[in-house]
C-alpha cells in the first residue's frame, strides 16, 4: 500500500484522524492532514481505505 | 406570432413541484414522498423556488458528492441565479461580509483555515470530559425537578449552547439572545426585513465581542481569530462573521440532532435497548454515524450554482443554474445504504452518509459534534432508562418550516 495525501486541498474536516488514527494525523495550527506512515501494516489497511473515501476534500490516495 | 412555445413554456413551468415539499403525516423521520416520487427515475430534477426560478434538486448520494467535489460548482450567492434559501437571504446579499459559506476556494481556503484550528479530532476528544459534564449537570437538574419535563430545553438546546459558547468565548448568559436570532434567521420564509434585524443583531453582538477580544484576548478561539484582526490579516466583520457562523452552526444543530434522536429512539425500542446496555465506544460512535444518516437534520437543501455546463445523472446542468443539494435524501439511497428507511445503528457503512455535506465546505464542526452526541446518546438513556414521551407521537411539534428539523419541543417523563 502507498498512501499520498494533499495538504493543499485538505479542508481539516478529520474524517481521516477520526476513521484511521494510527494511519492520519492533524496539523496544531490549523488541522490540515499530516500523513504518520505511508505504507500502513495489514490490519490498518482498511480503515486507511474507509479514511479515503470520507475524506471530503478528495485529498488522500491509495495506490496499491 | 409565437403563442405555442410561449404557451408551452408556461405549462411546463407550472408542472415544476415547488420546493420545499411537505413530509408525509404520521413519518415525521422520512423524506417528502413527493421528492422521492420526483427523483425515482433520476438523481436530480427540477423544482420551484420561492423567487419562481427553477433550480434542480440533486438527491442521489453519487451525485451529490460529485457536485459538491466540484470546482465548477459554486456557493458564491453574488452570482445571477443562485437559488437562495429565501427572500431574506437574498436581500442581504450585499451586506454578508465574504466567508466560508460564500466563497470558493482558493477564497475559501484562506477563511476554512482559520476556522478550523478548535475542531481537530484530538482537540476535540480533549473536551470529552468537559462534555461529560454539561451533560450531566442538566440531567441532574432535570431529574430533580417537575415530570413532565421539557428535554429540549432542558438537555438538548444548554448542551451544545454551553459547549460552543465556551469553546469561542462567547458569555453563555447572552444565550436567549443568540438562540433566538439564529432561530428566526434559518426559517424557511424569512422577510428581508428579518433578514436584516436578526442578521444585523447578531453581526453587531459579534464584532463588539471580537474587538473586546482584540483588546483583552482570553484562551478561546474567538480571541484566536480577533488576533489576525490586529494583526491586519482579516477584517472587524470577516471575523464576526466567522465567530456568528460557528456560534449558529455551533448549538443550533446539535441540539436538533438530540431531540430528534431521543424521539427517534424512544419510537425504536430495540434499537435504543443496544444503545443503552453497551459501554463500547464504537458500538455509540456506530450508533451516532447511524442516527446522523437516518435523521437528516439539514433538510433544506444546500444551494450551490453552476459555472460550467455539467453532465451529471442523465441530465446537463447549464452554466448559471441554480442547484439544491438536498442531502437527508442522499442518506436514504438504496444504491448506498440497504433498506435506507430503516434505523439499524449496526449498520456498517453509516458513516458514509452526507448528513455534514461533502466536499470543501464539509461541516467545519463535525468532530465536536459527533463527540457531543456519542456523550449524550451514550449517557442519557443508562442514566433515566425508563424515559419516555409525555405525549403521543402525533402531538409533537416537528420544525417542518425550519432549514434544520428538529422538534420545538420535548414532553418527556421517567419512573
Amino acid at each position: 500500500m502507498k498512501i499520498t495525501v494533499e495538504q493543499d486541498k485538505c479542508v481539516a474536516a478529520g474524517q481521516c484522524a477520526a476513521t484511521a488514527p494510527d494511519v492520519f494525523d492533524q496539523r496544531d495550527e490549523d488541522g490540515v492532514v499530516v500523513l504518520l506512515t505511508d505504507d500502513p501494516p495489514a490490519e490498518l489497511a482498511d480503515d486507511a481505505r474507509d479514511a479515503a473515501a470520507v475524506c471530503p476534500a478528495l485529498a488522500i490516495h491509495i495506490a496499491q | 406570432m409565437s403563442d405555442a412555445p410561449t404557451g408551452a413554456a408556461t405549462r411546463s413551468a407550472a408542472e415544476v413541484p415547488e420546493w420545499p415539499m411537505p413530509r408525509a403525516e404520521g413519518c415525521p423521520f422520512d423524506p417528502p414522498p413527493a421528492l422521492r416520487e420526483l427523483t425515482a427515475e433520476k438523481p436530480l430534477a427540477r423544482v420551484r423556488i420561492w423567487d419562481a426560478s427553477t433550480p434542480w434538486i440533486v438527491t442521489g448520494h453519487a451525485e451529490q458528492r460529485s457536485l459538491l467535489g466540484d470546482p465548477r460548482v459554486s456557493v458564491d450567492e453574488r452570482l445571477p441565479g443562485f437559488p437562495h434559501w429565501h427572500e431574506g437571504m437574498a436581500a442581504a446579499v450585499d451586506y454578508r461580509p465574504r466567508s466560508v459559506f460564500n466563497s470558493d476556494a482558493p477564497e475559501h481556503t484562506g477563511f476554512r483555515r482559520i476556522m478550523t484550528r478548535p475542531f481537530t479530532f484530538k482537540r476535540v476528544e480533549a473536551l470529552r470530559p468537559t462534555i461529560q459534564k454539561i451533560t450531566d449537570d442538566p440531567i441532574d437538574t432535570m431529574l430533580a425537578g417537575p415530570k413532565p419535563a421539557d428535554l429540549v430545553e432542558a438537555l438538548a438546546l444548554p448542551l451544545p449552547t454551553l459547549m460552543i459558547s465556551e469553546l469561542l468565548g462567547v458569555p453563555y448568559e447572552d444565550h436567549d439572545f443568540f438562540q433566538e436570532n439564529a432561530a428566526r434567521g434559518i426559517a424557511h420564509n424569512v422577510s428581508a426585513e428579518e433578514s436584516m434585524r436578526t442578521f444585523g443583531a447578531l453581526n453587531e453582538y459579534l464584532v463588539r465581542l471580537v474587538e473586546r477580544k482584540a483588546a483583552e484576548p482570553a484562551d478561546d478561539a474567538l480571541s484566536d481569530i480577533a488576533a489576525l484582526v490586529t494583526s491586519g490579516d482579516i477584517s472587524v466583520s470577516e471575523a464576526a462573521m466567522m465567530g456568528t457562523g460557528l456560534l449558529i452552526a455551533g448549538h443550533e444543530t446539535s441540539a436538533n440532532m438530540i431531540g430528534l434522536a431521543v424521539v427517534a429512539l424512544l419510537e425504536h425500542p430495540g434499537q435504543l435497548a443496544l444503545l443503552r446496555d453497551t459501554d463500547d465506544p464504537k458500538v455509540v460512535a456506530g450508533a451516532v454515524e447511524e442516527l446522523l444518516r437516518y435523521l437528516g437534520i439539514i433538510h433544506g437543501g444546500q444551494r450551490r450554482i453552476a459555472k460550467e455546463d455539467i453532465e451529471i445523472g442523465g441530465e446537463v446542468i447549464r452554466a448559471g443554474e441554480g442547484i439544491i443539494v438536498e442531502l437527508f435524501s442522499a442518506n436514504r439511497d438504496a444504491h448506498v445504504f440497504p433498506d435506507p428507511d430503516v434505523l439499524d445503528l449496526r449498520r456498517e457503512n453509516a458513516r458514509h452518509h452526507n448528513a455534514f455535506g461533502f466536499g470543501i465546505h464539509q461541516c467545519v464542526g463535525q468532530q465536536l459534534a459527533r463527540v457531543e452526541l456519542q456523550v449524550v446518546y451514550g449517557t442519557l438513556f443508562r442514566r433515566i432508562p425508563t424515559l419516555r414521551l409525555a405525549e403521543p407521537l402525533d402531538r409533537i411539534q416537528f420544525k417542518h418550516d425550519r432549514l434544520a428539523y428538529g422538534v420545538y419541543s420535548l414532553p418527556v417523563t421517567w419512573k
